[in-house]
């Protein structure tokens, strides 16, 4: 029974994850040299950060030009805030903070964090009753 | 490099104090515990703001006539800070990126400048709170006041400190006092400052734009 260790890095410092250790291990091998190009999409180039953070930048826009139009938008205002702050608060966690690439392992501790705090704190709030005032 | 090892067999790939070739960490999981660390410690950050943020919600309408939110927030001044905080965000990402190429030069120009964003966004919070102060609105209050200073202002702090790692982090690189992997350094002070961006994200919305 080997035991397996690996430091799963691309040269450029993400993880990666296991498969292809697994792979390797089954073949015999014992040493797995992955390249940027075993993992096609997981590399972003500066202009496609600058892209997204332009992105993030409209979206907060549109939310500001959004809270000036409470009466106007009626019913739909409150939905479309939450549903475009959900959508930058992803953005950077998968892509900044390169989630989306990194092992699932790193995913799992971030969100059953974040999962814990949404349902206790939902709770809570059920609890005074906020969502009924 | 990928650098996976069977250590019963490969015995050579590592030193006596269980690195790579890298000066990595060989460990169980074949992860970094330092970036594990970082997320185990982010997801319990989750917990701390999301109280914070739920204690808001619970307070912000308990408050006098004249000073809730309605009539203190000046929502162009906090854009203009979100923004700040947003681009601050995407100079961390590319630090880390010349990070990665092992471009000094770059990581410590994109880190300064990550640490000048934050002091502006740290200064107008400043400037927020004594503008809402020279109006009335004092910590002790109302609830309103006091939750709303509180997650505020532990906001605040998460960034100063954010702002201090960056700088150590800077002096560090130009010292060359960081042992082993520079690059997953500069990662992880990034995965904590970008924490700090999407913790601003939620609270820009929440307190600031949704009108109580």
């Amino acid at each position: 029974m080997s035991d397996i260790t690996e430091t799963t890095e691309l040269g450029d410092g993400y993880d990666q994850p296991n498969e292809a250790v697994a792979e390797s291990v089954e073949h015999g091998e014992h040493t797995v040299d992955a390249t940027p190009d075993d993992h096609p999409g997981e590399h972003w180039s500066d202009l496609k950060f600058v892209y997204l953070a332009l992105g993030l930048a409209v979206i907060t826009a549109v939310e500001v030009a959004l809270s000036y139009m409470v009466d106007d938008l009626g019913p739909v205002f409150l939905p479309a805030l939450l549903i475009l702050m959900l959508v930058k608060f992803f953005a950077v966690v998968m892509y900044f903070m390169h989630l989306k690439f990194d092992n699932r392992l790193f995913s799992l501790m971030f969100y059953l964090g974040l999962g814990l705090a949404v349902t206790v704190y939902v709770i809570a709030l059920l609890t005074f009753q906020f969502f009924n005032s | 490099m990928a650098d996976a090892a069977v250590t019963d067999t490969a015995p050579e790939a590592h030193d006596a104090h269980g690195h790579d070739g890298h000066g990595a960490h060989v460990t169980s999981t074949g992860l970094s515990n330092n970036k594990l660390a970082m997320w185990i410690f982010l997801g319990s950050e989750c917990l701390l703001f999301g109280g914070l943020i739920s204690t808001y919600m619970l307070y912000r309408g308990r408050h006098s006539e004249n000073l809730g939110p309605d009539q203190v927030w000046d929502i162009p001044f906090t854009s203009a800070s979100s923004f700040v905080l947003l681009m601050s965000s995407l100079t961390m990402v590319l630090a880390v990126t010349a990070a990665q190429r092992k471009d000094d030069r770059n990581t410590r120009l994109w880190l300064t400048v990550t640490a000048l964003l934050g002091s502006l966004f740290v200064a107008g919070q400043v400037y927020e709170f004594t503008t809402f102060y020279r109006e009335g609105l004092g910590f002790t209050t109302s609830l309103f006041s006091s939750s709303f200073y509180t997650l505020t202002g532990f906001h605040g702090v998460h960034v100063s400190v954010g702002v201090i790692m960056l700088l150590a982090t800077v002096g560090m690189i130009l010292k060359n006092r960081i042992p082993g992997d520079k690059a997953e350094v500069v990662e992880l002070v990034g995965l904590y400052w970008h924490f700090v961006d999407i913790v601003w994200i939620l609270i820009f919305t929440l307190v600031y734009l949704i009108p109580a």
